[in-house]
């Protein structure tokens, strides 16, 4: 196992080479100049130009920019915002716990029913439930997430008035938060009531967030079911007496969980890097959000370090991921 | 009282061109002890029977028997749970294809104790014991190293005799094999066969060994059960089947083995097993055999007496010569 994760290790540097240069390179080929289109319509003068060339380094030879940039990185320099002045790495932690708070959420949300219902639908092939969940599960795939999201605030926050409709957590509670994480402050905080906002501010976004994931679980789950459930060794697992639910949930999920695994390291992966649309419905102070703000706002240093963390991120995900597949498949381990 | 007692037992499977019987008012019957072997070409209803007593048909399948017995319990009416409690305890069962009968995501040892932790009452450290036990009882070498390989580290001859141990883990009373040794190398063919009488012997248990290999037969096994097209054909002692075959199905098969072909051409069986569309009115095997008459092709026979050996058949052989027809016919 030790091997194999020294072995897996060593793809994860020239990626992690590969991802500097893509966002070194993005803010160097958009179009224009980017000291130009900062200054934005009212221009800017020749000597403010210099000093703006000078301070971001574009007047050294590219080789240079991006052995300083590398330095930088390794130095947890990631530039800085152009617009509130504060490091980007700093920006990022801020606003990441809130990013994943919710992304592990929505994915456990999508899991824990999605990996049961595939199975479920798996067993009764062609039966009911089977063809009722599959086209619930094609309805939730193909359903536009933003209007999803509007549809669950006006029914469950307006019509019904059960949830908040936006933000992380009531506004009449203040505490610190060491964490990041709103469940686990409000619970360290120990104010009356504060767990129960956080956690009521978080069921709509998780629920919108989860449907798609949900969906793709559920379908991946079901036919990988399906191939494993005609295997010998599952035949053997009823011969040998066991149980209905131990052949189907141990000895058949066991064998289909690598493609079911993929499936959710890459849900985590695309949730990680942002649920910009859930994010911006429900006003959560996640990197999604900033990501597109940053944009709007033309804020390139913003816009190329959070490239470079959310790659990280997604690249440690997939890390995990394929520890993962060793963890459910011998072969793989073994290698 | 036998161990194992069926009585016409018939196999429905529902296919989208309506109803295919694959098993055709098959009895079986097995002593304590016994070692039967179950023979006929693919397709003749062999395993199907089998897996049937075993309750491992997918649900496509109609079962229906006068009689399923097993060790007093009636098969037919026990519930799902309680035949649980049998099967994998009482009867086992090992299969074709041993690479891929063993779950490639467990380890051997964790494979076998299942079974124990199921069926048994034994402490982990005596369940530990019982599978090095086993594993020894099957000549597995190493066995304490072993118990923690994962099937795809284990060779076929080996994943075989893992698998003879899973079935051997709660001491059954039957052990039904099913062409245990087709996907094998011929060398370990006979190591498992060998393998599998010695612990018959060993234990006391009784064992069905179904194969479509006559050879196999001959070394291996005391009475012969011969199918065709899902019908028991014919049921004799061993010996008796290799000197005197009574069913012409049985003869041709026979005749067909080249240890015994006599002349320069290996005879064959013309013509291939009935399927779902073109089952004789009469006779299954009428259209193949070369004795058969228009009796033969109109009427279903009846098994003969056990001196012919229960011989489906309206002239059973003797001594390779029809008998019963009448003469002027």
């Amino acid at each position: 196992m030790l091997s194999f994760f020294i072995r897996r290790l060593g793809t994860f540097v020239p990626t992690f080479i590969g991802v500097t240069v893509v966002a070194f390179a993005f803010i160097r080929l958009l179009p224009g100049d980017p000291i130009l289109l900062l200054a934005g319509e009212r221009g800017v003068s020749a000597e403010r130009y210099e000093m703006l060339q000078e301070q971001l380094g574009f007047n050294q030879p590219i080789w240079k920019q991006y052995i300083d940039y590398v330095a930088g990185i390794f130095q947890g320099d990631l530039g800085t915002s152009f617009v509130t002045k504060r490091p980007v790495l700093d920006e990022f932690m801020a606003l990441f716990p809130a990013t994943v708070e919710l992304s592990l959420c929505a994915i456990i949300l999508a899991t824990i029913i999605g990996i049961p219902a595939g199975v479920i639908a798996a067993v009764n092939r062609g039966k009911f439930f089977d063809q009722a969940l599959m086209s619930t599960a094609l309805v939730g795939y193909s359903m536009p997430i933003f209007w999803w999201a509007l549809l669950l605030i006006i029914v469950f926050s307006g019509n019904l008035g059960w949830t908040p409709v936006s933000g992380r957590i009531g506004l009449m509670y203040f505490f610190d938060t060491p964490t990041g994480f709103m469940l686990i402050d409000s619970l360290l905080s120990g104010q009356p009531g504060a767990f129960r906002s956080a956690a009521a501010h978080l069921i709509l976004p998780t629920v919108a967030l989860a449907t798609i994931p949900l969906a793709v679980i559920a379908r991946q789950t079901r036919s990988a079911m399906l191939e494993v459930l005609g295997e010998d060794y599952v035949r053997t697992a009823r011969a040998k007496g066991m149980s209905p639910l131990r052949v189907n949930g141990i000895h058949a999920l066991r064998n289909a969980m690598i493609p079911v695994i993929t499936v959710i390291g890459l849900s985590v992966g695309t949730l990680l890097a942002g649920a910009i649309l859930t994010e911006t419905i429900f006003s959560w102070p996640g990197i999604g959000k900033w990501m597109v703000d940053s944009i709007f706002r033309r804020d390139y240093q913003v816009v190329q370090g959070g490239l470079l963390l959310i790659a990280l991120v997604v690249m440690i995900v997939n890390l995990i991921v394929d520890l993962l597949y060793g963890l459910f498949n011998p072969k793989i381990r073994k290698g | 009282m036998s161990l194992l007692e069926i009585r016409n037992l018939s196999v429905d499977f529902a296919t989208s061109s309506g109803q295919f019987r694959a098993v055709d008012g098959v009895d079986v019957t097995v002593d304590e002890g016994d070692l039967l072997a179950i023979v006929g070409e693919s397709g003749s209803g062999k395993s199907v029977s089998m897996l049937a007593l075993m309750g491992l048909l997918p649900w496509t399948a109609t079962v229906t028997a006068d009689k399923m017995e097993f060790d007093g319990h009636d098969l037919r009416r026990l519930s799902g749970r309680a035949r649980r409690r049998i099967i994998g305890r009482d009867i086992s069962m090992i299969f074709q294809e041993p690479m891929s009968s063993l779950n490639p995501a467990f380890t051997v040892g964790w494979q076998i104790k299942e079974s124990l932790r199921k069926h048994t009452s034994l402490s982990r450290s005596q369940r530990q014991d019982r599978a090095v036990e086993l594993m020894r009882q099957v000549g597995i070498p190493a066995p304490e190293k072993r118990l923690s390989a994962y099937p795809h580290q284990l060779s076929g001859g080996m994943s075989q005799r893992a698998m003879i141990a899973i079935a051997l883990a709660c001491r059954p009373k039957l052990l039904i094999a099913d062409e245990p040794t087709t996907a094998l190398d011929v060398t370990i063919q006979a190591q498992i066969l060998e393998l599998l009488t010695g612990l018959q012997e060993d234990t006391g248990m009784a064992m069905v060994l179904i194969t479509h290999d006559m050879g196999v037969v001959a070394e291996t096994v005391e009475r012969v059960q011969v199918q065709y097209a899902g019908q028991r054909v014919e049921l004799q002692e061993v010996q008796g089947l290799f000197d005197d075959p009574h069913h012409p199905y049985t003869a041709a098969l026979l005749a067909a083995l080249p240890e015994r072909a006599t002349e320069r051409k290996l005879p064959t069986i013309p013509g291939v097993v009935p399927g779902q569309f073109d089952r004789p009115a009469g006779c299954l095997f009428s259209p193949r055999c070369q004795f058969a008459d228009a009796r033969c092709k109109a009427e279903r026979p009846v098994p003969a007496g056990p001196a012919m050996g229960h011989a489906l058949c309206h002239y059973p052989l003797s001594h390779g010569h029809p008998t019963g027809k009448e003469t002027a016919a």
